[in-house]
């Protein structure tokens, strides 16, 4: 793991000494996150959002815990226990904003990094299976967070896991015994909620799991950089502390003051009025949206509305599902030797001009009510959706004359690399 | 293997989905778009003049408003709708304190158990009571209001959007169906026992006009008359209390956690720049 001038972990405290002998895990905190990683020194600020997307996962962690021993879930006190939170609990309601605006921070800082990802192809070798953990990481986000709306058992939350367990209906044959099966009964009730809620508690554990597979697997090439080009020598990194920890430092303040914004003065804009109004399994709300990090998803279900060979529903669903699922194909799918974006004029046509603005569309149009012109305009961006991964990225590098790359990422740094010719030993002092 | 499968996949798709929008970008221009009333005469909800004490940032109650307001939904709205979620000892926080908490709270009959036969009763409510009921339960409220139930208020302008502005402007916007209306689409009527409101989602409200003339309620000190508008923005600025009490808590708590973050923030990236001084020599753009 690592490379070889990466700096030993020498404890002087006897206390240290001590651990580092029985236990040796400020050795494998340094290694990972200290001193002892050494990282190409060009990472621009959308390296950041590795480390945001952590931070954000222990807040909801510390947050939700702490607002679950103040809930219950039961159907017919839930509502009421989180109102319970919001005016009697000491500090529940910045527990319970932070929670819920927390959950979104999440998923921006996710979707940010994920598409960092698309750009410099982060998927590609020697990096895939830190990529097909990272979408493990999605999926799992996406129950997690779907679970969590369930539980203020407002009307959003009971039609929004109406409509989405509905879509199990769908598969033939077994789709509606299955729904029944993962309700526990026909409809939302205190089953569903109930398992929702040991499910919610759960899976934030698992993904902490998966995030650490994560980072383990990250840790064996090293990270990536913008330029795409291995790391060549020494001169090449820098040690991950003090150099990103303070920039990570930085990244972190930015984005604490734009949470910070929303949880005390915008702190419902993200969420949906009707789930101020307590679950009734009798009246439906005129347009039954998800949360705003589902719409993309959620417009691409709704824009397959016609039958064809299998009725439209289920046409919906295994698109949806299949929007995330061909991510784990993308290290296998994109085969330019080429890994950043910087370097490849038509890849970065296609991603600028293509996939941005059709995830803007999809965006906007899967939090619109299910109208012309938003189906039409989901139909075309679903289409050229399925298009951008699936035919345009195994195709363009046959196409593609990929622009000069640096020979090092010192090079692209300092515009001439002299190292490379005498072995100069540039690790930077701190 | 993996590339003509994939290539096969996301052709599949896209075609069965442009095949969608080619019949639906076929029926949208060939099918004329019926306008409906709803459509065309529905208002966006709008506040009274001059907005609320608690918009924006920086505001904060008007305790004087929130007490008129209060005295609004007592002496109106409580008569069909509840405000479950609210406690008399919450009204602290309308500047009361704890001797009229008490009385107030006793002014009320709540529902309770006679200590001595164990049946039901009521008994004057005290300060950690919540909100009696108007009805004793959804089908009496249904049965008392032509299938309607009144909705509980204690949330109500968090359940709408714009919701200080929505009960402003629903409680001030009853009137006639307008001529405009009446000429475009002929055969609208406001079926019997419904309302008409512009600001109704379907202009019909089973809601009668609750605040009829002005000074239907008597403030205290007489001051500001009591205009429909005027109760209208007083229970609106109330019910927005009751739907978040800690509201202004909450942004007095924000400004200074948002000074520390910014000034954290600073200093953030003034270490940063001083760490990364001795490895950045001009460092070019990426």
């Amino acid at each position: 793991m690592s490379f070889p001038w990466a700096k030993e972990y020498t404890p002087a405290n006897p206390v240290m000494k001590f651990l580092d002998e029985k236990l040796p895990l400020p050795r494998l905190v340094y290694n990972a996150v200290g001193a002892g990683y050494p990282v190409p020194r060009n990472l621009n600020y959308m390296w950041n959002f590795g480390v945001l997307a952590g931070f954000f996962l222990v807040l909801q962690i510390v947050t939700g815990v702490i607002l679950a021993m103040h809930y219950a879930a039961d159907a017919t006190v839930a509502f009421g226990k989180v109102e319970h939170i919001m005016r009697d609990v000491n500090w529940g309601w910045l527990m319970r904003y932070a929670h819920a605006n927390g959950a979104s921070f999440f998923f921006i800082v996710i979707y940010l990094h994920i598409f960092r990802g698309f750009y410099y192809s982060s998927y590609k070798a020697p990096r895939e299976m830190v990529w097909l953990l990272g979408v493990v990481i999605f999926l799992l986000m996406m129950a997690t967070a779907f679970m969590g709306y369930v539980l203020p058992w407002g009307q959003m939350s009971f039609w929004g896991a109406k409509v989405i367990t509905g879509l199990f209906g769908a598969i033939p044959v077994v789709g509606e015994p299955l729904q029944v099966w993962l309700l526990g009964g026909f409809a939302p009730d205190d089953a569903a909620l109930n398992r929702f809620f040991s499910l919610h508690f759960l899976l934030p554990f698992v993904i902490a799991g998966v995030v650490i597979l994560h980072i383990w697997a990250l840790h064996i090439p090293g990270s990536s950089n913008p330029t795409g080009v291995e790391v060549k020598g020494e001169s090449d990194t820098v040690p991950f502390h003090p150099y990103y920890t303070a920039k990570d430092g930085f990244g972190l303040g930015v984005v604490l003051i734009l949470f910070a914004a929303m949880v005390f003065f915008l702190p419902n804009y993200l969420g949906h009025p009707d789930n101020y109004i307590e679950a009734n399994p009798l009246s439906t709300p005129a347009h039954i949206v998800p949360e705003w990090y589902f719409w993309p998803f959620y417009a691409i279900l709704r824009a397959f509305t016609m039958d064809f060979i299998l009725p439209a529903k289920l046409w919906g669903v295994l698109a949806m599902f299949a929007a995330i699922l061909i991510w784990f194909f993308l290290p296998w799918l994109d085969r330019s030797p080429v890994r950043s974006g910087h370097y490849r004029p038509l890849f970065r046509k296609f991603f600028w001009f293509g996939l941005i603005p059709v995830m803007a569309v999809l965006f906007y149009c899967g939090g619109a009510p299910a109208e012309e012109p938003y189906v039409m305009l989901s139909q075309l961006a679903t289409a050229y959706y399925f298009l951008h991964f699936l035919v345009i990225l195994p195709l363009v590098s046959s196409f593609e004359k990929p622009e000069p790359l640096p020979y090092s990422i010192t090079e692209a740094v300092l515009g001439s690399d002299k190292k490379a010719v005498l072995g100069e030993n540039t690790t930077p002092a701190t | 293997m993996i590339r003509p499968i994939a290539i096969l996949v996301g052709l599949g798709f896209s075609i069965v989905v442009l095949l969608a929008f080619v019949t639906g970008a076929y029926t949208w221009a060939t099918e004329e778009a019926q306008p409906t009333a709803e459509h065309e005469f529905h208002l966006a909800p709008h506040g009274p003049e001059g907005g609320f004490a608690h918009d924006g940032p920086l505001g904060t109650w008007d305790v004087a408003q929130l007490q008129r307001g209060y005295q609004v939904y007592k002496e109106v709205c409580a008569a069909c709708h509840s405000l479950k979620y609210v406690a008399f000892r919450d009204l602290a926080g309308l500047g009361y304190d704890e001797g009229q908490i008490k009385a107030e709270a006793a002014s009320y009959q709540v529902p309770g158990i006679d200590p001595n036969t164990g049946e039901a009763t009521f008994r004057p409510g005290l300060a950690t009571d919540y909100f009696p009921s108007p009805y004793p339960n959804a089908v009496a409220a249904a049965a008392a209001n032509n299938n309607a139930i009144p909705p509980d208020l204690s949330l109500m302008t968090k359940a709408r959007h714009h919701g200080p502005e929505y009960v402003y402007s629903l409680l001030t916007g009853y009137g006639p169906i307008p001529a405009e209306l009446k000429q475009e689409f002929p055969d609208f009527e406001t079926p019997t026992g419904l309302h008409f409101n512009r600001y109704f989602p379907n202009l019909n409200l089973a809601m009668a006009p609750p605040l009829t003339t002005d000074g239907q309620v008597t403030y205290a000190d007489g001051n500001p008359q009591p205009t429909i508008r005027q109760m209208a923005a007083d229970v609106a600025a109330f019910l927005t209390w009751t739907a978040e009490p800690k509201m202004v808590e909450r942004r007095q708590t924000g400004w200074p956690v948002l000074g520390f973050l910014i000034f954290a923030t600073i200093l953030a990236f003034l270490a940063k720049k001083q760490v990364w001084s001795s490895v950045t020599p001009g460092r070019k753009d990426d």
